[in-house]
């Protein structure tokens, strides 16, 4: 690579001189020195000269007719572009304004005359190693140039196919505002929404560790699980599971991705949440206009093994109009000029000078650019509000097999016991059993409703034993799930027994679903009889299971209840 | 030299103290400091008294040490951390693996 030490290479010199008997001289040396020569009488030949044939190195006089050899030192500098053919004025001038202006002209160096056969010789040798380090430089710039062009369409082509994934889910719903940097992917940071077969929503916003593809490059797997596991009717904690495993399995140890996930109940009104490593998101109360924070409890994604992975979530209340807030780290890591950082507090002063809640992204995104002066290219925030399960309709699931094989007339058994009950998740596997039946599709999300609250209801009220009056206030919320958890923990005997019969009904069918529990049972008759408007945190079970299914019954004090769906014939 | 290192006169413990942000920059000074030691020591301490920054890439290095000395069996402790660095691993929760001192 060093030019210095390049071998002897002949070039092509051009030599402009109107004195005969001077270019006969300077002609006769150049090309004693191995190069070839063109020869012209004036500027405006040398132009000419230059343009058909492209010389490598210009030997100029000053002083010629026609055109002098300081315009067509421009000239040819004009022609010559980003190449560098060095000109080395020839002169007999002395003076410094007139050297200088050889130069200003475009002109490399000059040779005094008369002619030094020693001097010019090395003055041509060093124009020539700066002639190919420009050569050099110019080839790796356009190299470099083409890489990136290269690589800016790769990007282009990636973000497309990762558009469409992170965009297969539920983003449009009418309860979720977004706002992400046009390239926030590429900076790890990665958004999903997608409804469960129940009518909950499930969100994620997830940040990987690094920047480029290689951040990207895991939101694929991850976003494959989210919608896969979510659409099955797995719950936050089976889906976290998965995606940690999957994503310990596949990254490098120094990569991993901050998550939140959220589960939205409008059925419940409440949220789920588990965050490993992401910053506060915030639980908004409309009502009393407070902020509860969504502290991370939790490791990032693909750090624990599965076996040490904590998939413990917490679970709020909420109200009608209430929100879930997340960011990520880009808000309040972004930097003033001095490497301060926007920080949590001023995020807070936001939040308190707020009014129009509509208006909080926008709010955000103006106090960024006046901290900074412009935001950074890896923001993202979320905003998902409780709608009233009523105006929420999520999309009809779409089946391709054609039916001929439907099973019309059965009935099945299972005793899910206690270390079953601890960790795994049944409703899954019998819902896609029940779609089997055709019948039953269109009433999918009402029948999953019913499974998952006959199965909590038998879990928790039964085999846990927990009081559902704790939920009455948001607290005792709070505090029911965390001693769900203790207790499910602590779980070494019990059991939740579930039974289906489907028997064909003239054209149509009957799903009869019985649910026991080895639990103590309750007062039938007083839960019934509570009134409806005492049941807003509390309860909400039985009602729900009493609206969406037919012919609902509690028996055995409570330890077994039952309910039917119906479907008339096929279209 | 923003990451230095000294080992104790036993062999068993190896302190890398960290100067400035705690970024990618120091990626390659980060691993080398640890990588080559033979015999491998029983205890790591990393020392961000000097640290004024750490980002989720420098997480990352600290994941690759744990990995170095022996997963879950490591014995790494961070000591002498800032107060913006402490918040940064109690966001992260790396106080469930690290021994944050």
């Amino acid at each position: 690579m060093t030019a210095v030490q390049t071998p002897f290479e002949a070039l092509t010199v051009l030599i402009a001189e109107d004195s005969a008997a001077d270019r006969l001289l300077l002609s006769t040396i150049v090309r004693r020195q191995g190069h070839d020569v063109l020869t012209a009488a004036n500027g405006a030949e040398a132009v000419e000269v230059f343009r058909q044939q492209r010389p490598q190195l210009v030997l100029m006089d000053a002083m010629m007719p026609v055109m002098d050899g300081f315009e067509a030192a421009q000239q040819i500098k004009a022609l010559a572009g980003e190449t560098l053919v060095p000109i080395i004025f020839l002169t007999s001038l002395t003076e410094s304004e007139g050297l200088a202006r050889c130069l200003e002209a475009g002109g490399d160096d000059f040779l005094a005359k008369p002619y030094n056969q020693v001097i010019l010789a090395a003055k041509i040798k060093a124009m020539d190693r700066l002639r190919r380090l420009q050569a050099t430089v110019l080839q790796q710039r356009d190299q470099i140039a083409r890489h990136h062009n290269y690589l800016l369409n790769e990007q282009r082509v990636a973000k497309a196919v990762f558009d469409k994934v992170a965009h297969s889910g539920c983003l449009n719903a009418p309860n979720i505002r977004y706002l992400q940097s046009p390239y926030a992917l590429f900076n790890g940071d990665l958004l999903l929404a997608a409804f469960t077969p129940a009518g909950d929503m499930h969100v994620l916003l997830g940040d990987f560790t690094g920047h480029g593809l290689p951040a990207a490059v895991g939101a694929m797997p991850l976003a494959e699980v989210f919608y896969g596991m979510t659409a099955k009717g797995y719950g936050l904690s089976e889906t976290l599971r998965e995606m940690n495993a999957k994503l310990k399995r596949i990254l490098p140890v120094d990569m991993f991705c901050c998550a939140t996930l959220l589960c939205l109940s409008f059925q419940r009104r409440s949220v789920e949440v588990w965050n490993g490593g992401m910053p506060d998101g915030y639980l908004h109360n409309i009502a009393s206009d407070e902020r509860t924070p969504l502290t991370a409890r939790h490791l990032p994604l693909g750090v624990l093994s599965p076996e040490t992975f904590d998939d413990r979530t917490e679970v709020f209340p909420m109200a009608v109009g209430d929100r879930v807030f997340l960011l990520s780290d880009g808000v309040i890591d972004t930097c003033d000029a001095s490497e301060q950082l926007f920080g949590v507090e001023r995020l807070h002063q936001v939040f308190a000078a707020n009014r129009q809640p509509e208006e909080l992204f926008e709010e955000i995104e103006q106090a960024l650019r006046d901290f900074r002066g412009e935001a950074r290219d890896d923001v993202s925030m979320v905003e998902v509000s409780l709608l009233d399960a009523t105006q929420m309709s999520p999309p009809t699931l779409v089946y391709s097999d054609s039916g001929q094989s439907c099973p019309l007339d059965w009935s099945v058994s299972f005793e899910f016991r206690a270390a079953s009950l601890k960790r795994f998740n049944p409703l899954p596997y019998l819902l896609q059993l029940l779609l089997e039946v055709h019948g039953l599709r269109a009433q999918s999300g009402a029948l999953y409703s019913v499974l998952a609250e006959l199965y909590s209801n038998a879990l928790e009220h039964g085999v846990l034993g927990l009081d559902s009056n704790l939920k009455r206030d948001a607290s005792g919320f709070a505090r029911y799930y965390q001693e769900r958890n203790a207790r499910l923990d602590a779980l070494h005997s019990g059991y939740v027994r579930v039974h289906l019969e489907v028997v064909p009904t003239g054209e149509g069918g009957c799903l009869s679903i019985r649910v026991e529990d080895s639990g103590k049972g309750f007062d039938i008759a007083r839960v019934m009889e509570r009134p409806a408007e005492n049941v807003r945190l509390s309860g909400r079970g039985v009602n729900l299971v009493q609206q969406l299914g037919r012919n609902a019954s509690w028996s055995d004090n409570g330890r077994s209840a039952r309910v039917e769906f119906f479907w008339d014939a096929l279209a | 030299m923003s990451v230095v290192t000294e080992v104790s006169q036993d062999g068993q413990k190896l302190t890398i103290s960290i100067k400035g942000r705690f970024d990618f920059a120091k990626h390659q000074e980060f691993r080398e400091s640890y990588e080559h030691l033979i015999p491998k020591p029983e205890s790591f301490e990393v020392d961000l008294k000097d640290a004024t920054y750490l980002d989720s890439s420098a997480l990352g290095m600290l994941l690759l040490l744990r990995d170095h000395a022996g997963g879950e069996n490591a014995e790494i402790t961070l000591t002498n951390a800032n107060a913006d660095v402490r918040k940064i691993l109690a966001i992260s929760n790396f106080e469930q693996i690290f021994d944050v001192a």
